[in-house]
């Protein structure tokens, strides 16, 4: 649960706030010395799936606020973690696949480097704002496998997290890939001219 | 081009729809400014889903010539930004042949459940239009297209729109533009009846105001200067008016941490001398009983705005029924009587709270104002409500009077009260039974005098011609108060038209019960419908216990959340008058 | 409390309803949810066994959201709810879930009482300093210069101190979480419902609507720089200096839960007209 320094915001203003902020999470790294690598897959595993639920989670959100553009992207965001999830056990195999437990896997920074964060949502926001946010996932995903790559003293454990690295490496290619092919936010986006609303 | 002037309906109807921050609320809002300022009259009842943003919603709006105090059968016009779970509002929005649907073809269509009522179709590229116009937003072409349809003119639409930029921000060019857009969109549909012009025959002065705004600002005129607060839906608009109103007149607002806080506070501030409310809905009401008792034991005037709400316990918080009718009555322990007030209309309910107000403090007793959750958030245009003399008035026992009694017996049954600060009369306020002197008595003859004391005040006092709306003739009568009288109201015009003669009592005294005045207002009367909108007939059993009925009667009575309608009033007299 | 023995362990999901939130997307209830869930499945509980109380607001619609058995009641008395029901049901885990409008406001006498009383639950609180589901007055954890309709400029008030009130009148476990670590709060969330007694957590939960610059919350907590501790005084000093950003638990205390014995009886009722008979 430590933290480290405050965390800094990345928030990109461009003109006329197309952006959201999204924060990013500079926080120091569990040194895996001691990670097997069992623990490490285990570790890698429960990274995309706890991403794909938090990414389901959006969805939802965004479909009981009306937002369908987002929702619908969150859903392919979902698919797609746990895809990569599914790749991996497929080849990995293992005797005992790993489970995903409550009291198992602990992040130094209190969730995965995959996972985004919920506070990142807002009920008008666009596909845009949703793939900056799956962008800096990404990103930070790729950081924690390049570190353990390089604090590891297990020679399997390296050689598996440079592959992870790597991947997640092309993953951020590919997120920058789509938000090239993505219309950037309106101006004002957030309008909503209409004030809150009771319903208790 | 002017304001549509000439022969058209006299009243339209017009539903705007959107979802996830589609604005339909403002553009609701700003379409019944243009139509006031048009000289039309109208209403906007505004409907949502249950997310505090970005949730579907419908903005119901009823535009006419003359003053309206409800909403129609059914709906002339359904524009829809969007359709997303639009369907919600089925209920809502009653529509048939002759209604007319407008969506954006780039939205899908509209939903089945409006589809199949065999409504017209019509299509406007609403998001395409304002993305054409860099700054502007759909909603600002609803206006245009909504606005047209009705007959208001470009300039009367954009004045509005200009208001609404004074504070600053950008976008009023653009915004104009777009509504520009919307009423040149208007070619590309199909007829629809148009508004007919406002009548000229003379030009009242008019207030746009809510319900639960006129609540407030009939209390500030019956003299209240001290509210304790705490925030309920639908009452916490009353209080958010009262907050910066109060302070201006010198008054105060406090925001107490519960409801029993705030009527205790009420009452402690009412004791003081100071005229005291509060607001609440039916579960904050529950939990005022006991402090009300109290103010009755103690004869401390005090009002309490109950804005009726979908019950019981949390019921439909967001909706409105006429529930509470019992618990206003009979919801004290031991022989509790006090005022219950319900107003008829959105501008009765200033003139039903001062009026309220003044019955309190003259009779030192609490009183109930039954407003309801239609009346409370529906915005209207209605004629300014003629001033009225009342004024809270304490009977004050003057300093140093020789044997001060506070709770003394008089003949009007009201006695002098004293106010803190004032020397040489000083007395305990009482929930414990007490003599004439205040002091606690477990004596039958005390508590037989005061009771017939504190019940006596009431049941002598003249309440004038403002116990209830009596209008009409006839051998059928439809009995009815509050938000009901509104399609009551409407219905009977319609049976008129039709030869059919019947009266309305509408009640705005509801306890102390007047049985005298209402045979006197049943005089010939053969056959009565009573009309409300809850589920257990509240109003009808209150009648039939502390009232004589003539003839025939019968009860028509529905629960919320639909209000009910004009039509099926009508349709329930005429049946009956035939029979 | 027995658990059926599995061979997979139960998940956070198992514990999720279908039925959808309509929270503001960005609100922190969702992650408090996400992480009660979470401590459910550390426990090993079984959804059945456990029963969620809770009062009026937008954090009390919690119950409806999980799997377990829930009680939607009325403002400001969960926790009177929830001690009958505990008391009445000792084997049940029993969570009273609310925000600070309906804990701190009307709900401040019984929580006053639930601290003394010392039954077995655990009490969250998802703090937004906020009144949001009548669109945003002040609360009691309200700074005394945000400005509203209801209060404007300000209420003038000072904030309430909850957990400071909860050491004085009795609580045995104070912890404070934030909903921005998920994981984090689950852990706090198991720690008070293995431990006996009140246990009381008050959760930092942002509301984006009303309250949008709580999102810099984020940068703003801490975990509490010391251990927890189970010396009421020492909890008392650094309790009464705390700045309402230290996260973790605080105090920890060995008081015996209070719990009348329930179904122990050995009289029959015909054996009580005895006392009656002439």
């Amino acid at each position: 649960m430590s933290r480290g320094k405050a965390t800094k915001t990345s928030a990109r203003k461009t003109a006329g706030r197309r952006t959201m902020r999204v924060r990013d999470r500079k926080k120091p790294v569990t040194k895996p010395d001691s990670i097997g690598r069992a623990d490490f897959l285990a570790r890698a595993w429960t990274m995309e799936v706890e991403a794909a639920e938090r990414y389901a989670m959006f969805a939802d959100a965004m479909d009981e606020h009306n937002n369908r553009e987002a929702a619908e992207l969150f859903r392919k965001l979902a698919r797609i973690e746990q895809r990569h999830a599914d790749q991996l056990l497929e080849e990995n195999p293992s005797s005992h696949p790993p489970v995903l437990s409550s009291a198992g896997v602990r992040w130094d920074d209190g969730e995965g480097p995959e996972t985004a964060a919920p506070g990142d949502l807002h009920y008008r926001m666009q596909p845009y704002h949703a793939l900056q946010i799956a962008l800096a996932c990404e990103k930070r995903a790729n950081k924690f496998f390049t570190d353990v790559a390089g604090s590891t003293t297990d020679a399997r454990v390296r050689k598996a997290a440079r592959e992870m690295a790597g991947e997640e490496a092309e993953h951020v290619h590919l997120i920058e890939e789509w938000l090239r092919r993505t219309p950037p936010p309106d101006k004002d986006w957030e309008h909503d001219p209409d004030p809150p609303v009771v319903s208790d | 081009m002017h304001d549509r002037a000439g022969a058209g309906v006299p009243s339209f109807s017009i539903a705007l729809t959107g979802s996830g921050g589609a604005g339909v609320m403002t553009a609701g809002n700003m379409l019944l400014e243009a139509a006031a300022q048009a000289g039309w009259y109208g209403l906007m009842v505004r409907s949502s889903g249950p997310q505090i943003r970005g949730g579907e919603a419908a903005a119901l709006l009823r535009l006419a010539g003359r003053p309206v105090d409800c909403l129609d059968d059914r709906f002339d016009v359904v524009v829809g930004v969007d359709w997303q779970n639009i369907h919600r509002f089925a209920d809502e929005i009653p529509l048939d042949a002759g209604s007319l649907m407008i969506g954006d073809p780039d939205q899908g269509n509209p939903p089945e459940v409006f589809t199949k009522r065999g409504v017209r179709l019509a299509q406007i590229p609403f998001k395409r239009m304002a993305k054409a116009i860099p700054g502007s937003w759909p909603n600002m072409i609803v206006l245009g297209v909504a606005g047209a349809l009705v007959g208001l003119s470009a300039e009367r639409l954009k004045s509005v729109v200009r208001n609404s930029y004074k504070k600053g921000g950008d976008g009023l060019a653009a915004s104009l533009a777009a509504v520009d857009a919307g009423i040149a969109a208007l070619k590309t549909l199909p007829e629809t009846p148009r508004l007919g012009s406002p009548s000229r025959v003379e030009k009242k002065p008019r207030w746009l105001i809510t319900g639960n705004e006129a609540t407030g600002y009939g209390a500030v005129r019956g003299g209240v200067r001290f509210v304790a607060a705490y925030p309920i839906t639908p009452a916490t608009e009353v209080l958010e008016w009262l907050a910066p109103a109060l302070a201006g007149v010198g008054g105060t607002l406090v925001q107490a941490e519960d409801e029993l806080a705030s009527i205790n506070m009420a009452i402690g501030a009412s004791f003081g001398g100071v005229p005291s409310l509060t607001a609440t809905a039916g579960p904050g009401l529950s939990l005022m009983t006991e402090a009300l008792g109290l103010a009755v034991a103690a004869e401390v005037p005090v009002v309490v705005v109950d804005v009726m709400r979908g019950g019981p316990s949390t019921g439909i918080p967001a909706k409105s029924e006429q529930g509470d009718v019992n618990i206003a009555l009979n919801g004290l322990h031991g022989d509790a009587p006090r005022i219950v007030v319900a107003p008829n209309s959105i501008a009765d309910c200033l003139t039903a709270t001062q009026w309220a107000v003044h019955l309190s403090e003259n009779l030192q007793v609490p009183a109930i104002v039954l407003s309801d959750q239609y009346f409370g958030q529906t915005r209207a245009v209605v004629d300014r409500p003629a001033d009225v003399s009342f004024i809270g008035e304490r009977v004050l026992a003057a300093p140093h009077t020789e044997s001060y009694k506070r709770y003394a017996i008089t003949e009007s049954c009201v006695s002098p009260m004293a106010i803190p600060g004032t020397p040489g009369i000083a007395y305990t306020a009482e929930g414990l039974e007490h003599n004439e002197r205040g002091i606690p008595s477990s004596q039958s003859g005390d508590h037989i005098a005061q009771l017939a004391k504190r019940e006596g005040k009431l049941r002598q006092h003249d309440y004038g011609e403002h116990w209830a709306e009596i209008e009409g003739e006839g051998e059928l009568a439809v009995l009815t108060f509050g938000s009901c009288s509104g399609p009551v109201r409407e219905a009977l015009a319609r049976a008129a038209a039709e030869g059919i003669r019947a009266r309305l009592v509408s009640m705005r005294l509801l306890s102390p019960a007047q049985p005298e005045r209402l045979a006197k207002a049943l005089e010939g009367v053969k056959r009565v419908l009573v009309v409300e909108q809850n589920h257990g007939a509240q109003f009808h059993r209150y009648l039939r216990a502390d009232f004589d009925l003539p003839g025939e009667v019968l009860s028509f009575h529905r629960a919320g959340p639909l209000p009910i309608r004009p039509d099926e009033i009508y349709r329930k007299i005429t049946e009956w008058s035939r029979a | 409390m027995t658990t059926a023995a599995a061979a997979v362990p139960i998940t956070a999901q198992a514990f999720k309803a279908d039925y959808k939130p309509i929270w503001c997307p960005g609100c922190g209830d969702y992650s408090v949810l996400a992480s009660a869930t979470k401590a459910f499945a550390m426990l090993e509980l079984r959804p059945e066994n456990v029963a969620i109380v809770s009062g009026i607001g937008c954090s009390s619609r919690i119950p409806a959201y999980t799997n377990c058995y829930g009680f939607h009641g009325v403002h400001g008395r969960a926790l009177a709810a929830g001690t009958g029901l505990k008391i009445a049901r000792p084997e049940l885990t029993v969570l009273v879930a609310g925000g600070d409008g309906d804990g701190y406001s009307i709900g401040g006498n019984h929580f006053l009482h639930a601290c003394r009383r010392n039954v077995d639950l655990t009490y969250v609180v998802m703090d937004n300093h906020v009144y949001g589901m009548t669109k945003g007055q002040p609360s009691p954890t309200t700074e005394p210069d945000w400005d509203s309709k209801l209060s404007p400029g300000g209420t003038g008030l000072r904030t309430f101190h909850p957990l400071v009130i909860a050491l004085a009148a009795g609580a045995n476990f104070i912890a404070r979480a934030f909903s921005g670590d998920p994981n984090g709060t689950a852990q706090i969330l198991a720690e008070a419902i293995r431990t006996p007694g009140f246990s009381f957590v008050e959760i930092l939960s942002p509301c984006v609507t009303f309250r949008p610059e709580q999102r810099n919350w984020k940068s703003q907590v801490r975990p509490a720089p010391v251990a927890p501790t189970d010396d009421p005084a020492r909890a008392a000093r650094r309790i009464m200096t705390d700045d309402g950003f230290n996260i973790g638990v605080l105090y920890k205390g060995g008081r015996k839960p209070y719990q009348p014995a329930v179904g122990k009886g050995t009289k029959r009722s015909a054996d009580l007209e005895a006392e009656f008979t002439v």
